[in-house]
């Protein structure tokens, strides 16, 4: 076993990841093959005339059978062709890198944020358990769960931008004009995306660590003579990191995508916003190309969360994850 | 990944770096609610694309000032046949494209072969239809042929699809704008801001500004904290709900002007029960105008009682002609054979105005028995079902064409009024170029219509900038769309 | 479960009746209302509590205390709604997966990734654009996300429970996979169920907000807290009351819903609770 199980669970876990995509890829062009909404209407207004609207139709390619655009557009993406966007005329690829170039590093400031916050506080509140800091830090943990981030966004930049002054209250400055001023626009939607994750974060640790504590094994340790305290930091934590792993999983392939509201706050130009607008222009090539890059960054960031299990966690390999 | 302490100390650093960096005294920053989907004019209809560029990068033969009057642009003069047939224009002369590229009547000639062509994209190419024939004189003269007399023809030309485009960069205006402007295009980050900076070899006198920069700001809470925070310096229209946080505000000044767009709540003339002029009038007589000018548009808009610009000379007011009179409404549906009301829907395109007005509209109906539906749909989907397909009851959209009268001699448009004797006054209106005749054509289409309640006529969209108190030269009106950067400077 | 157990779990008892409450409140807007909430004048908007509206008007003259109490029933249906498409999808698909094994599980997993590959709000987006925005589209889009959770639970929950002796016995004894997944494995698994639906629950109101907020989720004139939020929300400056009440609702019912689902959840079966339980991650 080992060795060659591993491989054979890695493999299938890399096909039905491909096929994972396959089907969504097949879903996405489904789906938006049945809008409603002529694009080429859209573009030219109300007052354009129908051969107006007849040779934009011509010129963006939209009057050809769908299988055809469909399996263009697979073939296309696998040697890295996303295709053109309708309105803005550009690669769909170069727009989908510049949006990630906002995303990618927002989800991973609130990522961190949320790490420095909340594992810190899980681990605080399960070692005073059932005392007054316990108590006051799972308050402050389902406070903080319970606010919808687009308000908590706007009271933030009402503090630290309208009142204080301290920093931007949006927008996106490029990473190569100016690094300091692009990283200070990210704070404060960092944190309005950092706070509910915090606090999720928060309460599993506390959770995990105060399962661990009641094992076996923590109970060998303080009948060694650890304390509480020094039982949970040795052998809790270490161990309660499994159960950890698979939320900042989850958390992170759900900020990717979640941030669009956020990002509507802080008129930050991220992945979700552009979907969200190239829908409502319907640049289908836009929105197929964008989703199927958000899809993609969801399942390898599960796949690498399964992967890193089945090598960290000796009991689940007899099954799939 | 960052260790925690230098993240924290990284943060700490930075909260302490000064807040906001100050505009420099010849640049600005203005807010804009909507994105450009491109950056070409001449191909697309969405008024994002003239708020940026119009004027700005791109100039036509002729300009629209403030007031909505026809000003030479790059034609320093014209001259017109008595039978107001041919159009002959002289071009400024020694003027270049951003691109280095330079413009003369050959640039024109291609404009406007383009915008006519069969295959052209061009969003207006209607009105643009009476042209038969552009031809060369020389460099510096071009000659327009008309097929009939337009009262509007300068006007047109002076409009941001009419700008005039170069054919080496005709294709990338899209992404790359290159236009005679006074303001070259630098930089556009999608999703984020387009940055333009003075043009030097402009042809006439620079602008005080030396750039501009547009943020695209949809929220209205983040567009009021940008203002307060400083970090832009205006905005050309700003959501009438919250101007109560800058009005009285010393450091700010609230510009309140009007706009070309008279909203209406549109009716499908073809459908039962709205072919029955009584339905119409009833409906009329329901509305109660005040309230939805308070409730959609908090007291900015201005009332209409037709499809005209109050701010225009020509226009006639026919408010009065179906007061606010429940039991009329009452009794006029009653006579129509509808007692009891009936159930209709509302389609309400994306914009606040009309999501207000409907839902108003829809409490005010109700008080007649007539039980609205409302239908929220997003742009595409509301030009595919209102414009294209006609399939609609009710609908309410502003209408921003200047001088659209003309859409009431179309059976074809969306809202389906077919009435001959309106056919025919538009026609002679159309070949009519003395004013005063003009303007009686004009006015009694405008009496038709409202006398007909061929939609219900709600109120003249405003235009509410929100500019910062040291800035001045913003145009307060909106006869044309775009945010003309000419005239706008800092004072101190 | 007894009565005992809950005396011993106050915050369970807190959370249920303050959940209970807020949903009583949204039930009765189905029969009655101080004001109906599509009666517009604007000549009494913007008042602030008085004796007439207990919690003021809002920008169209509407009572605030009529909009929230039927803003909390749309939210928490909506929610509702959306777990119930989770439960119903996803829990026979987490219960098969056990039951039979093999290529089934592989296809449910895979399935299951298939969902969750597709984000909430990126759903909500297709459909809203489909369909037209509205409560239903939320539903799905919430739906759509809680189907693989359920799925997860359902699946993680069973396998414990599946290696048990009276599971291997009833195997014995001839009972097909059907009925192991019916008779043994869902009720074993019910109080995970309980738990992670009320935590389905807070978290599907708090995405009916987002997706309000954004102009994808509810719409006029039917209301929800999270449409009474954006309404308010280009306000807050000049009525900030109009956002602080269904800001504050949502905030309330919310922290609710999760101490009674930490309560219950501290008041199960400790052997089931370390298995499985999933916590959304938004």
């Amino acid at each position: 076993m080992g060795v060659t199980f591993l491989a054979l669970y890695f493999f299938r876990r890399f096909a039905g990841f491909a096929v994972t995509l396959f089907v969504a890829a097949l879903i996405i062009f489904l789906l938006l093959d049945l809008l409603p909404g002529d694009p080429a209407r859209f573009i030219l207004g109300i007052n354009a005339t129908p051969e107006a609207v007849a040779a934009l139709r011509d010129q963006m390619g939209l009057d050809a059978p769908a299988h055809e655009r469909f399996f263009g557009w697979i073939g296309g993406m696998l040697t890295g062709d996303f295709g053109i966007s309708t309105t803005q005329r550009l690669p769909v690829s170069q727009l989908i890198a510049e949006r990630m170039a906002v995303t990618l590093p927002l989800s991973l400031i609130a990522m961190v944020v949320s790490i420095a916050v909340g594992l810190p506080m899980g681990i605080l509140a399960a070692m005073r358990r059932g005392k007054a800091t316990d108590t006051a830090l799972m308050v402050l943990a389902q406070t903080g769960v319970a606010i919808p981030n687009f308000w908590f966004g706007m009271l933030l930049t009402l503090l630290f931008s309208v009142t204080l002054r301290w920093l931007p209250t949006g927008g996106f400055i490029p990473w190569d004009e100016d690094p300091g001023a692009t990283l200070r626009g990210l704070i404060l939607p960092g944190l309005a995306l950092a706070l509910p994750q915090a606090s999720i974060l928060a309460r599993v640790m506390r959770t995990a660590l105060v399962d661990i504590t009641e094992q076996d094994f923590i109970r060998t340790a303080r009948a060694k003579g650890l304390t509480k305290s020094e039982a949970i930091w040795r052998h809790g934590v270490r161990n309660a990191l499994l159960p950890v792993l698979t939320i900042l999983g989850l958390q992170f392939a759900y900020l990717i995508a979640g941030t669009i509201i956020v990002e509507n706050v802080f008129y930050l130009p991220g992945l979700g916003r552009l979907i969200f607008t190239a829908i409502s222009e319907r640049d289908l090539v836009l929105v197929r190309g964008a989703t199927i890059a958000l899809v993609l960054v969801t399942t390898l960031t599960m796949l690498v969360v399964d992967l890193t299990y089945a090598l960290v966690d000796p009991r689940l390999k007899g099954r799939d994850a | 990944m960052i260790s925690r302490k230098s993240l924290a100390l990284a943060l700490f650093g930075l909260m302490l770096a000064s807040g906001t960096a100050l505009a420099q005294s010849n640049e600005i920053r203005i807010g804009v609610a909507l994105e450009p989907p491109a950056l070409d004019p001449t191909a697309g209809a969405a008024e994002a694309i003239d708020v940026v560029v119009y004027q700005n990068i791109f100039e036509g033969l002729v300009r629209i000032d403030q007031s909505g009057a026809v000003q030479p642009g790059l034609a320093d003069s014209w001259s017109i046949s008595e039978d107001g047939l041919t159009y002959r224009f002289v071009l400024h002369e020694g003027i270049t494209f951003h691109d280095g590229t330079s413009f003369d009547a050959e640039d024109v000639k291609f404009t406007f072969d383009r915008l006519l062509a069969e295959d052209s994209v061009n969003a207006q190419k209607a009105l643009y239809a009476p042209i038969s024939a552009v031809s060369v004189i020389d460099p510096a003269t071009v000659e327009f042929t008309l097929s009939r007399p337009d009262g509007l023809f300068l006007f047109n030309l002076g409009r941001g699809d009419a700008v005039i485009v170069a054919p080496e960069s005709a294709d990338s205006n899209g992404t790359e704008p290159i236009g005679t402007g006074p303001f070259a295009f630098v930089q556009w980050d999608r999703g984020s801001r387009v940055v333009l900076e003075q043009y030097g070899p402009y042809w006439g006198d620079l602008p005080a500004l030396t750039k501009a920069t547009y943020l695209f700001i949809s929220d209205t809470a983040t567009m009021t904290n940008a203002l307060l925070a400083g970090d832009v310096d205006g905005t050309n229209n700003f959501a009438p709900e919250a101007l109560a946080v800058f009005e009285g505000n010393p450091q700010f000044k609230v510009l309140v002007g009007s706009t070309e767009g008279e909203t209406i709540l549109s009716t499908n003339n073809r459908k039962a029960p709205f072919d029955d002029l009584r339905v119409r009038q009833a409906m009329a007589h329901a509305l109660d105008r005040q309230e939805i000018i308070d409730g959609a548009t908090y007291g900015y808009g201005v009332p209409i009682g037709t499809h005209f610009a109050p701010h225009h000379p020509y226009y006639l007011d026919l408010v009065g002609t179906y007061p606010h009179d429940l039991e009329k409404a009452k009794a006029l549906l009653a006579e129509a054979g509808y007692p009891d009301g009936f159930s209709a829907t509302l389609k309400l395109p994306p914009v606040a105005y009309a999501r207000l007005s409907g839902q108003i509209i829809a409490s005010q109906f109700a008080e007649v028995g007539i039980k609205l539906e409302l239908i929220n749909a997003e742009w595409a989907q509301w030009l595919e079902d209102v414009f294209a397909n006609k399939d609609f009851d009710l609908t309410i959209i502003s209408h921003v064409e200047p001088f659209d009268i003309g859409i009431y001699a179309n059976p074809d448009y969306y809202f389906g009024y077919d009435n001959a004797d309106v056919q025919a006054l538009n026609e002679t209106l159309n070949a009519t170029t003395d004013e005063a005749e003009r303007q009686a054509l004009a006015q009694e289409i405008q009496t038709v219509i409202a006398v007909d309640a061929v939609n219900g006529y709600l109120f003249e969209l405003a235009q509410t900038g929100v500019w910062n108190a040291k800035l001045d030269g913003m145009w307060q009106n909106a006869p044309v769309e775009g945010v003309v950067l000419r005239d706008i400077h800092w004072v101190e | 479960m007894t009565w005992g157990a809950i005396r011993q779990h106050p915050s369970l008892y807190i959370g249920l009746i303050a959940a209970a409450a807020f949903a009583l409140l949204g039930l009765i807007s189905l029969w009655w209302t101080p004001y109906p909430i599509e009666q517009i004048a604007i000549a009494r908007r913007f008042h602030g509590p008085m004796a007439e509206h207990w919690l003021g008007t809002d920008h169209l003259g509407r009572d605030m205390l009529s909009l929230v109490m039927s803003g909390t029933l749309t939210s928490f249906v909506v929610a509702a709604l959306g777990v119930l498409i989770g439960v119903g999808l996803g829990v026979p698909m987490g219960l098969a997966a056990v039951a039979w094994g093999g290529a089934l599980e592989w296809l449910v997993l895979r399935l299951s990734d298939l969902t969750f590959a597709f984000p909430a709000i990126v759903v909500a987006i297709l459909i809203a654009a489909l369909a037209g925005p509205g409560e239903t589209n939320a539903i799905i889009a919430i739906g759509v996300f809680n189907i693989p959770v359920f799925a997860r639970v359902a699946r993680g929950g069973a396998l414990a429970v599946a290696t048990q002796d009276f599971v291997a016995a009833a195997r014995l004894a001839g009972l097909g996979n059907w009925a192991i997944a019916v008779r043994h494995l869902l009720p074993n698994i019910m109080s995970l169920l309980i738990v992670q639906g009320t935590i389905q629950l807070s978290l599907g109101i708090l995405a009916e907000a987002g997706l309000s907020y954004i102009g994808l989720g509810t719409q006029p004139p039917a209301t929800s807290l999270g449409l009474m939020l954006r309404d308010a929300q280009s306000l807050f400056l000049i009525h900030p009351w109009l956002s602080v009440v269904p800001g504050l609702t949502i905030v309330f019912v919310v922290i609710a819903l999760n101490i009674a689902g930490d309560g219950l959840r501290d008041a199960m079966d400790p052997r089931l609770r370390r298995e499985g339980l999933a916590h959304g991650a938004g």
